[in-house]
């Protein structure tokens, strides 16, 4: 959790309108390596605009993003994957009819050789099921046998698989929307301590959740908002969780 | 429902036996290998019930029933795995076989006449491919059907509605020769279903292209936002399936020496059938070539079995209908088992 200098990611007075609505005021927004930030707000807040002006699939109107202390123009989600920023969003965008790796791997096959058009390459199927172990065992992630289908998997192990995906892939920022929301309590453990797992090895996390008692664990700051504004942040604590309930719901400020 | 009741004990039990587990995955487990142990079970019924079936010449009669399916089948399958359908290749064999009768009078090439046919099979898939992803027609349903019905139109016109006769040697050989150096009954249409099969599914197994149609149909969305080109991937096996029409076509016109504006009507279905019956998902995602073999085969035993036993041909329609029903059972079956699985599983962990 020590602050670098520089955040991994940092944003500067987002703007973005949907016609008349404001969806995001002047938000600022800035995550460091090693670092657990949560987004709260009750829905409408612009949490979800906001992770998705991030991860390239809406454009901002106005305000900056910075990687690493540079600029980018998040043009589209293949820009944000190129600057290591990985989204987990609540429908996971799993394949239910491929196994484990062909998932990790669904859209960045390796294969060759490289003279061939990219469609026609043979997949090298012996390197990406070793690179899948891989990741499965370094992140801990408790998946049956290789060869299953994600579809055959439960709701804690396929969003493991997403969150595992992305953490594979992000060399920077693993963005999750909601990770919990539709597990059990095992399930929800079981990604918790993925999350984790991913501070620890120096990733950058921001979480949408609506789970308190998920955000008292997990996150090193969380971050409130409100009608598309940032209205306050705190350090989650037992003795400041109550002012984080009316900075959400918008009692007395 | 009792189903739903045993879904929720499962649920509230603390440790749900694993024996359940391990029975329902041996249940998934057969059901994947069904088709092809009814195949086998309708060949042994077949031979029982007939003298003639299980003789060399009739089985030969049966591959080359099936083979034109079993090449439909394949390109269907394709289709299929990416939640798509392809009505048009009944009536794009029959355009494939009057452009390739006429450029054969025309030109007299057996060369020219093949790459005719498998253009105008190209060229159909093109139009549905193209249509149903920038066109933004909902379901290529309505696409498909639109072609269906040019392309017989425009097999009509070029003919004027009557048979052309003669094929090049070459169609004729494909379709009509044995393979005699092996066996005399060994029909040369079952080794060129046998190299399509095994260059298409090595293309779906092992190279990018054939994993991308299985992500396709299993998560459109997904595959998108994963960055796989997913317009590209439709258009192409829109085109393959039209390809195969040609190929199919070949095999057609060769063995009646002739290009019909009336071949492959209603072979749309036939393949449809025999990818369903074979054990391949209809909605999509999920199936293999030998899945489309097997079914095309199953259709081909049944016409063949049911005309030695002399069964009137409204009969065989029923019962191809019935089977079709069956397998589409079982893989609505196969569907809630498996997600029965997941809840015991989940409540296992």
């Amino acid at each position: 959790m020590s602050a670098s200098a520089t955040p991994v990611l940092a944003v500067r007075g987002a703007t973005k309108r949907f016609g008349a609505v404001l969806a995001l005021e002047n938000v600022d927004l800035h995550v460091n390596a090693g670092e657990v930030l949560a987004l709260l707000g009750d829905n409408g807040a612009g949490k979800s605009t906001l992770i998705k002006c991030l991860s390239g699939v809406h454009r901002l109107d106005a305000g900056t993003i910075e990687i690493d202390g540079e600029p980018i123009h998040m043009s589209s989600p293949a820009v944000a994957r190129a600057a290591g920023i990985e989204t987990v969003y609540q429908d996971l965008a799993l394949f239910d009819n491929l196994d484990t790796t062909g998932n990790f791997f669904a859209g960045r096959e390796e294969a060759g050789p490289s003279w061939l058009p990219l469609p026609m390459r043979w997949m090298k199927r012996g390197d990406m099921a070793k690179e899948s172990a891989k990741i499965v065992g370094r992140l801990k992630i408790n998946i049956p046998a290789k060869a299953s289908y994600v579809g055959m998997m439960s709701g804690g192990q396929r969003q493991a698989i997403a969150v595992a995906r992305a953490a594979a892939f992000a060399s920077r920022v693993v963005i999750l929307d909601e990770p919990t929301a539709a597990l059990g309590l095992r399930e929800s453990r079981q990604v918790l301590d993925l999350i984790l797992r991913l501070r620890e090895e120096g990733c950058a996390v921001i979480v949408i959740s609506h789970a308190m008692d998920h955000v008292m664990e997990i996150a090193d700051r969380a971050m409130v908002m409100r009608r598309g504004c940032v209205v306050g942040e705190e350090v989650p604590r037992p003795e400041n969780r109550s002012r984080l309930v009316s900075l959400i719901v918008g009692g007395e400020d | 429902m009792e189903s739903a009741q045993t879904e929720a004990t499962a649920a509230h039990e603390a440790a749900p036996s694993t024996a359940k587990l391990r029975s329902m995955s041996a249940i998934l487990g057969a059901l994947r290998i069904g088709p092809a142990l009814i195949l086998i079970l309708l060949v042994a019924l077949m031979s029982y019930l007939s003298p003639v079936f299980f003789t060399t010449q009739n089985l030969g009669n049966v591959l080359v029933q099936s083979a034109a399916i079993a090449i439909l089948a394949i390109g269907q399958l394709l289709v299929i795995l990416t939640r798509g359908i392809d009505l048009s290749v009944g009536s794009t064999v029959a355009l494939s076989a009057v452009v390739g009768a006429t450029v054969y009078a025309e030109t007299d090439s057996g060369a020219a006449t093949i790459l005719a046919m498998i253009l105008a099979g190209a060229f159909i898939g093109v139009l549905n491919g193209v249509g149903y992803v920038y066109g933004r027609i909902p379901h290529p349903f309505i696409v498909t059907l639109a072609t269906l019905s040019i392309a017989r139109g425009l097999a009509l016109g070029i003919s004027g509605g009557q048979p052309i006769s003669g094929m090049p040697d070459i169609v004729t050989a494909i379709g009509g020769g044995s393979a005699t150096w092996i066996a005399a009954w060994l029909p040369n249409a079952a080794f060129l279903v046998a190299g399509v099969a095994m260059v298409i599914g090595l293309m779906l197994t092992r190279v990018v292209w054939g994993r991308w149609i299985y992500a396709v149909g299993g998560s459109p969305e997904g595959a998108r936002r994963l960055g796989i080109p997913r317009n590209w991937v439709l258009v192409s096996v829109y085109v393959l399936s039209g390809i195969l029409a040609g190929v199919a076509s070949i095999i057609v016109s060769g063995r009646l020496n002739a290009g019909s504006p009336t071949f492959g009507t209603l072979a749309e279905l036939d393949c449809i059938a025999a990818v369903v019956i074979g054990g391949a998902s209809f909605l999509g995602g999920r199936g293999h070539v030998g899945h489309a073999i097997v079914g095309a085969l199953m259709i081909g035993v049944i016409r063949n079995g049911m005309n030695l036993l002399n069964i009137e041909a409204y009969l065989q329609l029923i019962v191809i209908g019935l089977v079709i029903y069956l397998a589409v059972q079982t893989d609505v079956i196969r569907g809630n088992l498996e997600s029965r699985f997941r809840v015991l599983k989940a409540a296992a962990e």
